[in-house]
């Protein structure tokens, strides 16, 4: 019993101290300029990506509501294939290809920066 | 706007009763029962055995509510893509896509687009801050710095509605799926379903839901891709020679090779757009399967591989849609002669299966239909867990006993729930067995968009967020995303009756999402007392936390 008791009182602790650290590194990050670095860098980043997306997928929506003859035009003459085809697979592919442009991005070089930064909290 | 109403169907959840709408008109007539397939039968006994087994090995290891909640949060990167991809990808999606495919072509590439463009959002914006800020539920993250019993009650609400509309439309597909592949009556059906998930969710937790996940991805990817392989083979792998055919043998003709009637009005075409691509990013059970791995890295690697795995996939129902026109479609033996037309035997939804039949004869048909089947289970399980959380962690150990409870009986109270939530769904198939259910799908994103995924934003990315904003915009949200739905024409039309819809589109969430958002930011601005300058002033630390993860919940040891 006694001994159960001291056991949760050290976990109890042991979670405060933590937490007192943490509270001393978050004042540090919030100081080091790399913070402001990584946060602007790796923001502007996500926006850009997610504009494209946005942009790319309302301007496809936007055809099929305003243009759809230029999707049912052939590539070519004698060509079944429609303008439509690549349109559609090819923002299927390009969201696949900007989210492994962005895990690249985010899990190197942005990744590297975040451990500096808590590196350099402690 | 038929022609719309069918689509959504086709899309959902409803299987087929929605295709045969999109195809036939208003026909919403039930699936007829077909002759008891065995070939079905043994690999589905074959599945169940197998994950059952997983259910038993995973309940041992599940102790915790970490385990329970998160499977400790020890997923990898590429198991948790695969187990999204295996949340995501209804057995809607598989027979939906290919069904629309298969009635009008290009239709089909502009919904799955639309399925797809959510994923790169949710990376970009939601994945890493969601891990690092919180724990088990999305609430966790909108409780963060703002006050806690509002807002989880909230945003337990917004899931619990979320899940519960989900999971009527996959209850109601479900049965008529099973009555259709397997020879079986619907209501037994249906509580096969609701009683494997509540063993999967009450006994295994996350650890066994997620595993029945990856399986079903596995075979559902797998399932597909020989089903599409079968059919470029027969046209030497070129797409020329499988549209030509295509337009040859379909009534429509040229016309499946461009946006036909599904996408006619402006409006319609935005809001849908709006609904697939930010409910995506509001879906709990999708958002809560970040906190199964263990930290921000994983978290975005996992979106990067469920968005490949996801988009993979869509592209193969696209041809496997394609190869049924060209091979199910010429063969009377696929084909309802009494309908006529293009018309299935068992309804459109039947597209895929009957290609797999033509691909590989019986056994390979009686694994497709085993794999649709999985399928539902894998994607309800996900779907219980969900709600089982935002009742346990958010309303129990939150909103009512105010964080003064243990572990323990936190997870004790979601199995209960997981429970719970079986019997309701079970009783909700029963109920809604007979009713036009297409509206679920537009209900469910559109709530998820209009709801879930502004007070997630927000709290995020906005200082000046305060909890009278998140509260007051959210319902807002909420509430007109759900009166739009019931006073357009799938509801107040053609399941109460009345002459006119109230409402004249079918999606509500280009007015609901950006009324979220707008009576956020006002009730926020305009919140004056000393708690929102309190929340205010909180946001740079969360910000500390949620971009460098400083703080963040670890995976549990093992």
């Amino acid at each position: 019993m006694i001994a159960a008791t001291m056991m949760a009182r050290r976990i109890v602790e042991g979670k405060l101290s933590n937490t007192a650290q943490n509270l001393a590194s978050a004042e540090k990050i919030r100081n080091n300029p790399k913070f402001r670095e990584l946060v602007s860098k790796r923001t502007r980043f996500a926006w850009t990506l997610s504009a494209i997306v946005l942009v790319m997928y309302f301007g496809f929506i936007a055809l099929i509501a305003f243009n759809k003859a230029l999707l049912a035009t052939p590539l070519g003459v004698g060509i079944n294939t429609t303008v439509g085809f690549p349109l559609g697979v090819g923002v299927i592919l390009t969201a696949v290809i900007l989210t492994g442009i962005y895990v690249y991005r985010a899990n190197g070089e942005f990744d590297e920066l975040n451990r500096q930064i808590i590196e350099e909290s402690r | 706007m038929t022609a719309l109403a069918g689509a959504l169907a086709a899309f959902g959840t409803l299987l087929a009763t929605g295709t045969a709408a999109l195809a036939a008109g208003a026909d919403l007539g039930q699936a007829a029962q077909q002759a008891t397939n065995w070939h079905a039968i043994v690999m589905f006994v074959i599945f169940v055995a197998g994950t059952l087994g997983i259910t038993y090995w995973a309940a041992k290891r599940t102790k915790t509510a970490a385990d329970f909640y998160a499977a400790g949060g020890g997923i990898t990167g590429f198991q948790n893509g695969l187990a999204i991809a295996g949340d995501y990808m209804s057995a809607a999606s598989f027979l939906g896509i290919s069904a629309l495919v298969y009635g009008s072509g290009y239709d089909g590439l502009i919904f799955s687009v639309g399925w797809l463009v959510g994923w790169p959002i949710i990376l970009f914006l939601i994945a890493e801050r969601l891990r690092n800020l919180g724990k088990y539920t999305f609430a966790d993250v909108a409780t963060y710095r703002l006050s806690r019993t509002p807002v989880r009650s909230f945003a337990a609400t917004g899931a619990l509605v979320v899940v519960i509309f989900y999971l009527i439309g996959q209850m109601v597909g479900a049965g008529q799926l099973i009555k259709l592949l397997f020879g079986m009556e619907y209501i037994y059906a249906v509580i096969i379903v609701g009683a494997l998930m509540m063993i999967y969710v009450t006994f295994g937790g996350m650890v066994a839901t997620t595993w029945v996940q990856i399986i079903k991805a596995a075979l559902l990817l797998s399932g597909a891709t020989v089903i599409a392989f079968g059919v470029m083979f027969q046209f030497n792998f070129s797409f020329e020679q499988l549209f030509a055919r295509a337009i040859e043998v379909h009534p429509k003709h040229q016309a499946i090779m461009s946006p036909g009637t599904l996408v006619s009005n402006p409006i319609d075409a935005v809001s849908l757009g709006m609904a697939q691509m930010f409910g995506t990013a509001g879906l709990p059970h999708i958002l809560m399967r970040f906190f199964t791995v263990p930290d921000a890295r994983e978290a975005r690697k996992s979106v990067f591989y469920a968005t490949g795995f996801i988009g993979y996939f869509y592209i193969l129902t696209f041809i496997i849609g394609f190869g049924a026109i060209c091979l199910v479609a010429t063969n009377p033996a696929y084909l309802d002669i009494v309908k006529g037309g293009l018309n299935l035997r068992g309804g459109n939804n039947m597209a895929a299966i009957h290609l797999s039949h033509a691909i590989g004869g019986d056994l390979f048909l009686g694994f497709i239909s085993a794999v649709a089947f999985a399928t539902i289970l894998a994607v309800v399980s996900g779907l219980t867990l969900a709600g089982a959380s935002a009742i346990s962690h958010d309303l129990y150990a939150s909103v009512f006993m105010h964080g003064k409870t243990t572990e323990g009986k936190e997870v004790t109270v979601s199995r209960y729930a997981s429970l719970g939530l079986g019997v309701i769904a079970v009783l909700l198939g029963i109920v809604f067995e007979k009713q036009n259910v297409a509206f679920i799908v537009a209900l469910t994103f559109s709530v998820a968009a209009s709801a879930n995924f502004p007070v997630l934003v927000l709290s995020m990315f906005w200082s000046g967020l305060t909890t009278r904003g998140a509260v007051i915009g959210g319902a807002i949200g909420l509430v007109s995303s759900v009166v739009l739905v019931v006073l357009s024409k799938t509801v107040w039309v053609q399941s109460f009756g009345y002459a006119e819809p109230i409402f004249p589109f079918a999606y509500p969430a280009i007015f609901s999402m950006p009324a979220a958002f707008f009576f956020t930011w006002l009730f926020s601005v305009l919140d004056n007392s000393p708690r929102a300058a309190k929340e205010r002033a909180a946001f740079e630390a969360q910000s500390i936390r949620s971009e460098t993860g400083l703080g963040a919940e670890g995976a549990a040891a093992h």
